[in-house]
């Protein structure tokens, strides 16, 4: 079997070498390969992403773990309360669950060629990621208490934000992704990478809240 | 490692290649299992150091205990610093102030307090503040230490006993000294410009030097060394 | 399917062709690497001047040389830099990029455009922070860790713009093991299984598996700590509530695994250049993949050992002792692999050889120091001492860089097609050896009795051993000049070295060197027995060695 001579000194002359970089056919079995070819490989953007959203999520899981740390082990001032208004809280989580299953409607009418009632969706998903915004505003000037009030105070402010930050970011998203669907060619029925992705971040946004009202509001 | 470089290093104008092998199932085995013994063998006698320490024991244990000194800390001690050389024996204790301290023995208590850059020293007892730790021989110490600014750590190097001092948690350290002689406390975590010169020395008196010296520097009023109370909380 | 002929072969348009690539947005995996290689040692010599400087004031034991508000910025800038700036871009960013596309039979990575990014991210991340030393109040002075409640305390601007560098250099870390992560397990070409790939794709596949899993832990952590800076809430301030241990957790959650991530790349590196050299098969190649596999894992749990003195509770020390001491099983494995690799081999004693035996020697002392720290009586007496110093130089120097200029030596031929000058080479190998143990061994000594870290004066007894130690800095400083003179001379005169001046059988040597832009003329070759070198029964014909056994390792 193997292999390979010898170090010679003047290895450039090799012979071996010479016929190493230009195969003769037959030592090709693995035709398939030439499809792969030059550019086009298969397409793993959706893979990408869901290995970034992986490192973001260990992002809000150090958050989450810094938070119960700190209610663990540090008592707070005072007159100070861990307790929150619930009400609208859990409007706003409803929002944003139904969000997750309108765009879930948009991705499936895509997919079945319908393309209008995806654009609805999509717009009505829009509407919903706006209206949870909203209600966070609402809620961060009716709150008692300011960013730096007390530990609590700004663990809250840190937690919530960034996932605002991140739910803004998926509203500009699923409009770019609206916006590719109405001019027609970026998002169709058999090429929808764009509308996955946003897609997948979605419901990736969507459960986070769902832990972080957990930890935050009910416990 | 040096043997196979020399034995098998290649001849000038051998051209061939060396022997296939390309694995040996038990001998890997065996050089699994050797680490993991080893390693085993090394954290549960490391644990048992630690527990004569009195590490894991919960906080109102305070037997003294003699344990030799550790591997490689034996082929250090002495020799290198300011006197003699010295092997205190030590007690560290864990986490934060926490429980009732001492079971009312003749602990001696003292409030370290750590800014940047020095340590100052409190003795409950008498009520008096210095600069440096004077305790007596033979007799459980318990520090209570809190910073005022940043992280600092306590470090005697010679006791063998460090314990971070840390700002909004207060921390514990016990110990015993057995030899006479002053020794170095360092602050080894760094705490700003000056951590480097943050230095203070801890004094080991015989019993009666001890009280001599705590005479003298105690204001008049109150009683000098007696037997500390019981139910002190550590500061915080 | 038959060669393709160049024209096949054309680059994308608007690409600079000339030198100027690699000043350009380049797409071009190869290319990235070597911008990230230059790049880095660029890094490299800064980081190793202000070692210098540290060293230079410890030749006497008062603070003399440099105020001691810029020593410590001094010695937070050196170690920011060596490790976000130098090591863990050259080890990921430069050898990953470069070779990994070879190993799985790819032509680019998985994102070109985001690895583009990534390395992009790199310059303006150290520029700004070397800028920061200029800023009033100068750069950040609380060291690489940033312990809070000193880096609040500290200047606050310099700590700021530290903080938005290392999140630039991370978020540069997880775009690069995003890509590497897609790359290994989704770029394959067809036919090729996981456990056909070199080692160095499986240490990349685990070190990026860390990255993108503790990365974003001490991204999040610096963004709560510029929070307290700049908006003064009190997650770390305990004068405002906060609890500055929950900052020593998240941050070592990173910087932890960091130390692998340094260390894994380093093992598939040497497991690289070992069997070629050595003329013989990786020993144990299973196993070698199952150490790194357990390495990462345990890796993850073992952060707290940095945290004995921190005020950890008991139960906690115990369960990060043990998880700390098995992590040496893993690597006793890898070392005893390494090993039998060279035994009875026929050793080529060139300097990529050389650099990989001192790697192996000071990596073992290292190690062992490392267990021998992770027991919590030791450690309570040299945590935060120069014995900590001198151990983890043995690992990230030690070990690290040495494997790294065995790595140059190894891989220049492939990025140049010249050979570097061995006799320059064995030199650079014994300065730097002689250098780094005359530094770093004393520095255990120093450590156990009684000098802490990060100090700009200490006891007038230890003025001795830092003179020593100060000296082996000034020969490994000595020890680059051969260095970057062969490096820089052998790029215009250097010995042309022909596609396969090892007789390597991994994939980046089965085309021509420098390789061109898609990386094989042709299909990309299917090497499923990376190192099968060596003789099995005591026989060999060249006359019928062919092209095809090279590939197939003779064993279809």
């Amino acid at each position: 079997m193997t292999s390979l001579a010898p170090g010679s000194a003047n290895p450039a002359a090799s012979p071996l070498t010479a016929v190493a970089i230009e195969p003769s056919p037959q030592e090709h079995g693995a035709a398939a390969y030439a499809a792969d070819d030059h550019g086009g490989h298969v397409d793993v953007r959706l893979f990408g992403l869901a290995t970034f959203l992986v490192a973001d999520g260990m992002t809000f899981a150090g958050f989450f773990a810094a938070y119960l740390t700190f209610r663990a082990v540090n008592p707070l001032p005072a007159g100070s309360t861990y307790e929150l208004e619930l009400i609208l809280p859990t409007i706003n989580t409803a929002l944003l669950l139904i969000s997750s299953i309108t765009f879930h409607r948009a991705g499936s009418n895509l997919r079945q060629g319908n393309q209008a009632a995806c654009r609805s969706w999509l717009l009505g998903t829009v509407i919903l990621g706006v209206a949870f915004l909203a209600g966070q505003m609402v809620e961060y000037f009716n709150l008692p208490f300011g960013l730096t009030d007390n530990l609590f105070a700004s663990t809250f402010y840190a937690l919530t934000g960034f996932h605002g930050l991140h739910v803004t970011l998926g509203v500009i998203c699923i409009l770019v992704v609206w916006w590719q669907a109405r001019q027609g060619g970026r998002i169709t029925q058999h090429d929808h990478f764009g509308l996955e992705a946003a897609e997948l971040y979605w419901h990736f946004v969507d459960g986070i809240w769902v832990v972080l009202y957990g930890i935050l509001y009910l416990l | 490692m040096l043997f196979s470089l020399v034995r098998f290093r290649r001849r000038p104008g051998d051209l061939a290649d060396g022997v296939a092998i390309e694995g040996n199932l038990p001998l890997e085995i065996v050089w699994t299992a050797i680490p993991a013994v080893v390693v085993l063998f090394v954290g549960i006698y490391s644990y048992d150091i630690y527990e004569r320490m009195g590490g894991m024991v919960s906080l109102n244990d305070h037997s003294a205990m003699h344990h030799s000194a550790e591997v490689m800390q034996a082929s250090t001690s002495g020799s290198s610093m300011n006197n003699g050389s010295p092997d205190g024996e030590s007690e560290p204790r864990v986490w934060a102030g926490i429980g009732s301290s001492a079971d009312g023995t003749d602990t001696l208590p003292v409030e370290v307090t750590a800014m940047q850059f020095a340590f100052i020293f409190h003795y409950p007892d008498g009520d008096f503040t210095t600069g440096e730790l004077h305790v007596p021989i033979n007799r459980p110490v318990e520090l209570r230490m809190k910073a005022n600014d940043v992280i600092h750590a306590f470090w005697v190097p010679q006791f063998r006993l460090k314990q971070d001092v840390i700002p909004g948690q207060p921390t514990l350290l016990s110990f015993t000294a057995t030899r006479t002689g002053s020794y170095p406390i360092i602050c080894a975590e760094l705490c700003g410009p000056y951590h480097g010169g943050m230095r203070s020395t801890v004094v080991v008196h015989e019993q009666e030097a001890f009280n001599q010296w705590f005479e003298t520097n105690a204001p008049p009023k109150p009683a000098p060394a007696t037997v500390a109370s019981a139910a002190l909380t550590p500061t915080a | 399917m038959t060669v393709a002929s160049p024209s096949d072969f054309e680059p994308q348009g608007l690409q600079p062709q000339s030198w100027l690539k690699y000043f350009s947005f380049s797409l071009d995996h190869k290319v990235i690497g070597l911008q990230y290689l230059v790049t880095s040692f660029i890094f490299y010599f800064i980081g190793g001047a202000l070692a210098g400087v540290i060293r230079t004031e410890l030749t006497s034991p008062i603070s003399d040389f440099v105020s001691r508000e810029t020593y410590n910025e001094v010695l937070t800038l050196h170690g920011t830099i060596m490790i976000f700036l130098w090591i863990v871009p050259v080890v990921n960013g430069a050898f990953g990029n470069y070779l990994i596309p070879f190993y799985v039979g790819a032509r680019d990575m998985a994102f070109p455009r985001l690895n583009a990014v990534a390395f992009w991210l790199i310059p303006p991340a150290g520029i700004l922070l070397i800028a920061s030393y200029f800023v009033a109040g100068g750069a950040a002075q609380s060291g690489w860790t940033a312990y809070p409640p000193l880096s609040l305390s500290t200047p606050a601007i310099g700590q700021v713009i530290w903080i938005l560098s290392v999140l630039l250099l991370g978020g540069s870390s997880i775009f690069g093991g995003i890509n590497f992560i897609a790359t290994i397990l989704k770029l394959r070409r067809p036919g090729l299984n996981l456990m056909q790939l070199p080692m160095y794709c499986w240490a990349m596949l685990g070190t990026s598996i860390l990255v993108v899993l503790s990365t974003p832990v001490l991204a999040g952590t610096l963004i709560l700590l510029s929070f307290d800076i700049i908006a003064h809430t009190g997650f770390f301030n305990p004068a405002l509530g906060g609890n500055v241990v929950v900052y020593q957790h998240l941050f070592w959650f990173y910087s932890h695994p960091a130390v692998y991530i340094m260390v894994l790349p380093a093992f598939g590196l040497v497991s690289e250049i070992l069997p070629i050299h050595a003329r013989k098969p990786l020993f144990g190649y299973t196993t070698m993949v199952y150490s790194i596999m357990a390495i990462v894992v345990l890796g993850l749990v073992v952060w707290a050992h940095h945290m004995f003195t921190s005020g950890t509770p008991p139960w906690m020390r115990l369960f990060f002792t043990i998880a700390t001491s098995f992590i040496a099983v893993p690597t006793g494995i890898k070392f005893f692999n390494w090993l039998a690799t060279l035994w009875q081999g026929k050793l080529a004693m060139n300097s990529a050889m050389l650099f990989s035996c001192g790697f192996i020697v000071n990596f073992v002392f290292g190690g062992i120091t490392g267990v021998a720290l992770a027991q919590v009586p030791f450690d309570i007496h040299v945590h935060d001492t120069y014995f900590v110093v001198g151990h983890f130089h043995y690992i990230v120097y030690g070990g690290t860089v040495f494997v790294i200029f065995a790595s140059v030596y190894h891989w220049y031929p492939k990025f140049t097609g010249r050979m570097l000058n061995e006799d320059l080479g064995r030199l650079h190998f014994l300065l730097t050896f002689i250098g780094f143990n005359l530094c770093f061994a004393p520095q255990h000594w120093l450590g156990l009795n009684g000098m802490p870290r990060r100090v700009a004066e200490y006891d007038p007894s230890f003025t001795t051993l830092n003179q020593v130690s100060s000296v082996g800095a000034l020969l490994m400083a000595i020890s680059t000049l051969p260095f970057l003179l062969n490096v820089i001379w052998s790029l215009y005169a250097g010995q042309p070295a022909g596609d396969n001046p090892w007789n390597a059988l991994t994939p980046e040597w089965l085309t021509s060197s420098p390789p061109p832009v898609e990386n094989w003329k042709g299909e990309a070759p299917l090497v499923t027995h990376p190192y099968d070198y060596g003789i099995p029964e005591g026989k060999i014909d060249l006359r019928v060695a062919s092209g095809s056994d090279l590939w197939y390792g003779g064993k279809r």
